[in-house]
């Protein structure tokens, strides 16, 4: 119908004097954008269809292409913005949820960017990381409240599990069935070259990949996908997913298209069945419920893996971190709203949840006031974007960060925000082969390690700027940091003072 | 010892302070009172004095209370009262408390520090007491008339405060029970050692790193009973690269240690001399960022950020060295002499 239309909201440019006709625009495109009219011998654009993924500006060997944002658009309104009006057309069309995918695009306050980094000036030396030892290691994990001793008087060394990380860093989860075979295969390789770990996310673990056990991450989500006794002994930690910052309260779907052979098996699904994980785990209806399936895994594991909890970001996170922290499990993963995903509905995603800057302070100080910080690790995701996000992240009291997005731009990605199709032109959130393969794990897993190592080299460089010699002594030292243009309650939620003071 | 030598050692070392904290730390001074706890205490006011006088009555059986004895020096002015009190818990409420003696009085002074306005407790061992001032450490050590104390152990600072204001209270040595640190240096992981420490029921008030390094060596040494070696390799602790060279055991055990006390590694420049009852500890940060010498002569141990500040004491010396960063220089006096 005539009023469902809407000018399409990219332009594809192309420069005709430029263009050699070579085609590969239109191999590239898998969502149709480009068409070669072999009769007429021209190219046809059908922007309608642009998800303005770059994918054939990158590729067009004589940068004859340009996508840009059209002028076009509806009558300007403050209240009633563009987007929001084609809403309610699309919906008023279909009757449905609407889609989005990765993280929420909304200008909410940025906190990462409002906050900012100390430096040594007279008083105190800036340490050099190119001549002095600069130390990024860390270890996630319970630590004892006291030290034993043995008959002789020796410390009795014998520890909780622990997550060794090189960096501060780790992979987060993204599922086999999200992303692509060799998206995985690209975060394990270099999750392990990078002495770090990366996160199968909740669709079980590829036999391949059983390899890198000791960089992996394995995931027990609500749907259970995958889950036997080997894959849990295969990681070097457990991570039970209670939610993600992008949908908290939401459970999951893969649509039944997008499960394969490989992803059947992977799963423990039938093949082209669609992977629901219900919203809650249906054996967790309360903390207490939590602290057993917590246990079992460590039964399961015999009490040589952490548990993970993981919960997305949401009003109350300080009072269900303790809970967390008195639950048994040894590391709290917090996953702020504006974390990615490959599918979501847009109002949830866009509304629900709280910034990651916001809870984390919140937590860490909620569990010291408890007295029991040193009882659980705290990991924190939900857009980490560079070294120094990881800095003021660790300044605020993370003892680690969750990087999902970062990753999949170091891969290729985007961010044209449209998982959800399954037509990822970069061959990561897609499950159709001729797509997959335009991913090349090895140079992905080179582009992984280039970012993690660059970001390596930057944390060092601010670590020594502040005279820090090891990230341990950065782990909520929030005098490192000020504030700026923060009103008072949120100086004082982040518990940092305003720069000047 | 009496008190004259380390005050004249302070005076070569006149240009490392600039007048706005000076203090000392005497072990062994109080040997007719060796069985009570030393509590010195500035008190802003006589109203300060008498609120908190009823508090420490309620919870501890005062044996002898008197200000400290002072000279009237022009280079010392503004001076708070100064008190000293000889207490020993009651023992009804340590009993009711179930802590033990220490534990308690460590609590009473947090109390006192963090609760009563006008109140600051600088010194609390047994036999030992700490003596600190705005000024010069060696008018410091004048005004205290430290002269007239003979002890065993001595420790001195002068300070150039940077991130705090000079006050009476803000002068090292710090103190809690009979741990004293004095510290030469700056630390950057001042708000992780103290946010972590703090868990334990320590108050940070004074916003001074050599505050916390107190508190987290009482906290390492007699809560968490470690030794003074493994409280060095927390605080300072080996790096990685280093530990991955020791011997298994050892790495072990050094591994354990950082995984356990992460939060308490201090970076940043430090040297610091750890006063305790029987002897002394003397560290620096593990990259040797201050100065600090150590002097050896027959049964005496000197230990300054400056060789100069040693020959004064000792001009003849039988070794002088420079110790490793991170590397502990650990004094115990013998058996019986304290």
């Amino acid at each position: 119908m005539g009023q469902d239309y809407m000018y399409p909201e990219f332009e594809v440019v192309r420069r005709e004097d430029r263009c050699i006709r070579c085609g590969i625009c239109v191999k590239q495109c898998a969502n149709g954008v480009h068409t070669w009219d072999k009769q007429n011998k021209i190219l046809h654009i059908d922007e309608s269809k642009c998800v303005n993924c770059q994918r054939c500006v990158c590729f067009c060997p004589v940068h004859a292409l340009k996508i840009v944002k059209s002028e076009a658009g509806f009558r300007e309104n403050a209240n009633w913005d563009n987007q929001t009006m084609k809403e309610v057309y699309l919906q008023a069309k279909t009757g449905g949820v609407l889609l989005s995918s990765m993280g929420n695009p909304k200008p909410y306050p940025i906190y990462w960017d409002k906050l900012l980094i100390n430096a040594s000036q007279v008083t105190n030396p800036p340490i050099d990381p190119l001549r002095e030892p600069m130390e990024t290691r860390v270890f996630l994990g319970k630590k004892p409240a006291t030290v034993q001793r043995d008959a002789e008087g020796k410390i009795c060394c014998q520890l909780e599990p622990q997550l060794e990380l090189a960096i501060p860093v780790l992979f987060s989860a993204m599922s086999y069935g999200s992303i692509s075979y060799n998206a995985h295969a690209s975060l394990a390789q270099a999750a392990k070259e990078l002495g770090i770990c990366y996160n199968t996310g909740e669709g079980g673990l590829h036999e391949d990949f059983y390899a890198y056990g000791a960089n992996t991450i394995v995931q027990v989500a609500s749907g259970r996908f995958g889950v036997h006794e080997d894959y849990l002994n295969a990681g070097a930690a457990i991570e039970i997913k209670m939610g993600q910052g992008a949908k908290p309260g939401i459970g999951g779907h893969l649509p039944g298209t997008k499960v394969g052979a490989d992803i059947s098996k992977t799963r423990m699904i039938p093949e082209g069945s669609d992977a629901i994980s219900p919203a809650p785990h249906h054996d967790i209806y309360s903390i207490e419920d939590l602290r057993q399936l917590v246990y079992s895994l460590k039964e399961a594991t015999r009490y040589r893996k952490p548990v993970i909890v993981k919960v997305a970001a949401v009003h109350n996170i300080a009072a269900i971190a303790s809970g967390i922290a008195r639950s048994g499990a040894d590391i709290i993963a917090i996953d702020g709203f504006r974390g990615g995903t490959g599918a979501a509905p847009t109002r949830i995603r866009d509304n629900v949840g709280i910034p990651i800057e916001l809870a984390l302070a919140a937590v860490d100080q909620r569990l010291r006031d408890e007295g029991i910080r040193n009882q659980v690790s705290l990991i924190v995701g939900g857009s980490i974007r560079s070294s120094a996000d990881v800095v003021k992240a660790v300044a605020l009291g993370a003892d680690a960060c969750y990087v999902g997005t970062a990753a999949l731009l170091a891969l290729g990605c985007h961010l044209c925000r449209s998982c959800q199709t399954g037509k990822c032109n970069w061959g990561i959130a897609t499950q159709r082969q001729e797509l997959t393969e335009r991913l090349d794990p090895q140079e992905g897993c080179r582009r992984l390690v280039n970012l993690m190592t660059a970001w390596k080299h930057e944390i060092k460089e601010m670590l020594g700027g502040m005279g820090i010699n090891s990230i341990e002594a950065l782990r909520g030292n929030r005098l490192m940091l000020r504030g700026i243009g923060l009103n008072q309650k949120e100086l004082e939620i982040l518990g940092v003072y305003h720069a000047g003071e | 010892m009496t008190g004259e030598k380390i005050m004249q050692s302070m005076v070569p070392m006149h240009e490392r302070s600039n007048g706005l904290g000076g203090g000392f730390a005497g072990y062994g001074i109080y040997p007719e009172y060796r069985d009570f706890f030393a509590l010195h205490i500035f008190f802003n006011s006589e109203s300060s004095r008498t609120e908190c006088e009823t508090y420490l009555r309620t919870t501890l059986e005062i044996v002898r209370s008197e200000t400290i004895p002072t000279r009237t020096i022009p280079e010392i002015t503004d001076e708070p009262l100064i008190w000293r009190y000889f207490v020993t818990p009651l023992r009804s409420v340590l009993s009711s408390m179930q802590v033990d003696e220490r534990e308690f009085m460590s609590r009473i002074v947090m109390r006192i520090n963090t609760v009563y306005k006008g109140a600051y407790v600088f010194s609390s061992g047994k036999n030992m007491g700490v003596f600190k001032a705005v000024g010069y450490p060696e008018d410091v050590g004048r005004f205290y008339r430290l002269e007239e104390y003979e002890g065993y152990c001595w420790t001195a600072h002068g300070r150039y405060p940077t991130n705090t204001p000079g006050w009476w209270g803000g002068a090292h040595p710090f103190a809690l029970l009979d741990y004293t640190i004095v510290h030469n240096g700056e630390i950057s992981s001042y708000d992780a050692n103290r946010r972590y420490i703090e868990m334990f029921g320590y108050k940070c008030t004074l916003q001074t790193d050599t505050e916390v390094i107190t508190y987290i060596a009482d906290y390492l040494l007699r809560k968490q009973g470690l030794t003074l070696e493994e409280l060095a390799n927390v605080i300072a602790a080996p790096f990685w690269s280093t530990i991955s060279r020791r011997e298994a055991d050892e790495q072990q055990r050094l591994r354990y240690l950082r995984t356990v006390f992460s939060s308490l590694l201090i970076t940043g420049p430090f040297s610091i001399v750890l006063g305790f009852e029987g002897g002394l500890m003397a560290l620096n940060d593990r990259l040797k960022l201050r100065s600090m010498v150590v002097g050896e002569k027959e049964d005496m141990v000197y230990i300054a950020s400056e060789e100069s500040a040693i020959r004064v004491m000792e001009p003849e010396l039988e070794r002088i060295y420079a110790p490793a960063g991170g590397e502990p220089v650990i004094v115990r006096v013998k058996e019986g002499a304290y």
